[in-house]
């Protein structure tokens, strides 16, 4: 039975293939991608190009480095993710500490509000009128406050924070610390690793959103980074299209600078996804608990 | 210590724990404090919004606001059942649903065991590290990847069928192929990260009982689908009928970046057909009408996933 632990048998063979396997069709549109960002227009079309360059050049790179309005996209977006962090922490510690107490009364209807609109809601349109009465259309404003709290991260954090013992804080209550106190001086310290994996849901989810950039926001400076490669996408996407009909090759070349915009966008999240995986894990598990 | 003291302290630790009584805005004001300022965010922004729904009873007018525009009834909702492009969207909203549950859920349940079964833990941990990094990645950039792989003529994976000695399959123009695109974007982004439950839940499985099991003979294939796999179905249902409970619910981004013109007729769904019909034609009513209607069946949908989920003694989500 020991020789089976330690041996490579047929069986480890077969699994390790199957996550091989897995794992190439994970990585590979990755290098496809990079190989055409690095590609001639002319080796692209015709299609020459699968996981290695051809015809080795940066000019695609060059010409996004030198849009303006992508490194502007770029600053802003991370701009705009930083306000819309802290302030979606600080909602989210304000309303899952009280919500932690037995002793506070109407706890089971505060929660019950906050859970509803989890499954609930007005509507885009709704929203729109809201959002068009409080002049915040077409506002970084907009972009900020109305997806501030995640119910889902508050219900995170809560039952986090349920899970400490409670005789620290009572020694605390006991020597006259008052609720904002012991939040702040003895619950936040000890809850460091849940609000930085909170941190980084609230950020990714404000970084890769841009349905609400759509809807809301026509000023085209006012454009987060994925919108705009949206649209930069959305002009080469029509070129297949029209390329269905009849061929178009001056269209096509745009296909490495779209390739290295793509690019451009997604590695900023791979140069925090080690951080990203760790916490992401642990509030995945710590959410499948409540589930 | 000093005999009163103790007996104050002890008073006030019975305060402190105290669950029952009235409300005691003296002890607990800070924390009413705390509070304040969500409730009132919440307020603002989803309950004035659900007052909103009510346009769609109305014959919404931009000039007269919600509350002074005429009453309509159910108009606007008989207006919604005649119009083709609400069914084409219900009926693709349900499909797409169907066949991402269909063809996506179990893919994850399989790849967590083979993962778990690797015995080289560096492997296992690098193809892990790998398989989650699609999860976050935005819908944009995943569309983009799609469009450049699937493409007719520079995509890879058709210069491979070419290659092959295949015909060039239109994967991104024909609404037929077009599913099938739109069903690899969903597993190609989720299965490896949706592998963390069920590997939490692996973890979890009693180690005695594989033992007994290697006593009793049995093989590494025979230990997965007799122990593991029972172990974990617990899980695995639930995940099952809260995916059901979540039919009527469609994501804006992923239909809207992975769809086009040409296969309109598969990729327009009930969050698309909002937007457009809402915010693109100025449609106001017609449009909360159709929102509301799947808030409505989507919320009796969660709840009864819920409710199921409760009878087979899991704690639900409220």
């Amino acid at each position: 039975m020991k020789k089976m632990k330690t041996g490579f048998g047929k069986l480890d063979f077969l699994f390790t293939v199957i996550v091989g396997a897995a794992v190439l069709v994970t990585i590979i549109p990755f290098l496809n991608v990079i190989a055409m960002s690095l590609s001639s227009p002319e080796a692209i079309t015709r299609g020459s190009v699968w996981l290695w360059p051809a015809g080795l050049n940066a000019e695609a790179y060059k010409a996004v480095f030198t849009d303006l309005s992508m490194i502007w996209a770029l600053v802003y977006t991370i701009i705009l993710t930083i306000f819309y962090t802290v302030l979606a922490m600080i909602l989210t510690v304000l309303l899952a500490y009280p919500l932690t107490k037995n002793r506070l009364r109407g706890r089971k209807f505060f929660t019950f509000i906050f859970v509803f609109t989890m499954y609930f809601s007005g509507g885009v349109i709704p929203e729109y009128i809201l959002f068009k009465n409080l002049k915040i259309i077409n506002t970084m404003t907009v972009l900020v406050i109305p997806g501030l709290l995640s119910v889902y991260n508050m219900i995170i954090l809560k039952s986090f924070l349920m899970g400490l013992p409670a005789s620290i804080e009572e020694s605390a209550y006991l020597d006259g610390a008052s609720d904002f106190c012991i939040l702040f001086k003895i619950i936040l310290p000890l809850s460091k690793p849940i609000l930085a994996t909170l941190c980084l849901f609230y950020a990714v989810f404000r970084w890769n959103t841009f349905q609400d950039v759509l809807y809301f926001v026509t000023n085209s400076k006012l454009y987060t980074l994925q919108l705009k490669l949206n649209m930069l996408i959305n002009i080469t996407q029509s070129s297949e299209l029209t390329q269905f009909e009849g061929a178009n090759p001056t269209r096509i070349a745009a296909e490495n600078i779209k390739s290295a915009s793509i690019i451009f966008a997604t590695v900023p999240i791979v140069l925090v996804y080690p951080w990203l995986q760790k916490y992401f894990v642990t509030g995945m598990t710590l959410g499948a608990v409540k589930e | 210590m000093d005999e009163t003291l103790k007996c104050e302290r002890l008073k006030s630790r019975r305060a402190w724990r105290s669950t029952s009584g009235g409300w005691n805005i003296k002890r607990d004001w800070q924390l009413y404090v705390m509070l304040l300022i969500p409730v009132v965010y919440i307020v603002i922004f989803k309950y004035i919004p659900m007052y909103g729904v009510l346009i769609a009873f109305k014959d919404f007018n931009i000039f007269q606001g919600i509350f002074k525009s005429e009453w309509v009834g159910t108009e606007m909702f008989q207006q919604l059942w005649t119009m083709q492009d609400f069914r084409r969207a219900f009926r693709n909203t349900l499909m797409l649903n169907v066949l991402d549950l269909a063809v996506g859920f179990p893919v994850p349940v399989f790849l967590a065991l083979c993962l778990n079964e690797l015995k080289n833990l560096k492997f296992k941990k690098i193809s892990q590290t790998l398989l989650y990094l699609p999860y976050f990645m935005s819908w944009v950039i995943i569309g983009g990847i799609v469009y450049q792989l699937f493409s007719t003529n520079t995509g890879m994976v058709n210069q491979i069928i070419k290659a092959a000695g295949g015909e060039v399959v239109p994967f991104l123009t024909n609404k037929w192929y077009w599913v099938i695109t739109y069903l690899f974007s969903g597993i190609w982004r989720s299965a490896g990260w949706n592998t963390i439950i069920y590997m939490a839940a692996i973890t979890g499985v009693d180690a005695s009982l594989y033992e007994a099991a290697e006593v009793d003979g049995a093989g590494r294939i025979r230990k997965m689908i007799s122990i593991t796999l029972p172990s974990i179905k617990p899980t695995i249902v639930i995940m099952l009928i809260m995916q059901v409970g979540q039919m009527m619910t469609i994501g804006f981004e992923r239909p809207y970046v992975m769809g086009n013109n040409l296969v309109m007729d598969f990729s327009d769904v009930l969050s698309t057909f909002v937007y457009r019909l809402g915010l693109q034609n100025g449609k106001f009513s017609l449009s909360t009408a159709a929102g509301f209607f799947q808030s409505v069946v989507g919320l009796i949908l969660i709840s009864s996933a819920n409710l199921i989920s409760e009878k087979m003694g899991q704690r639900g989500i409220w």
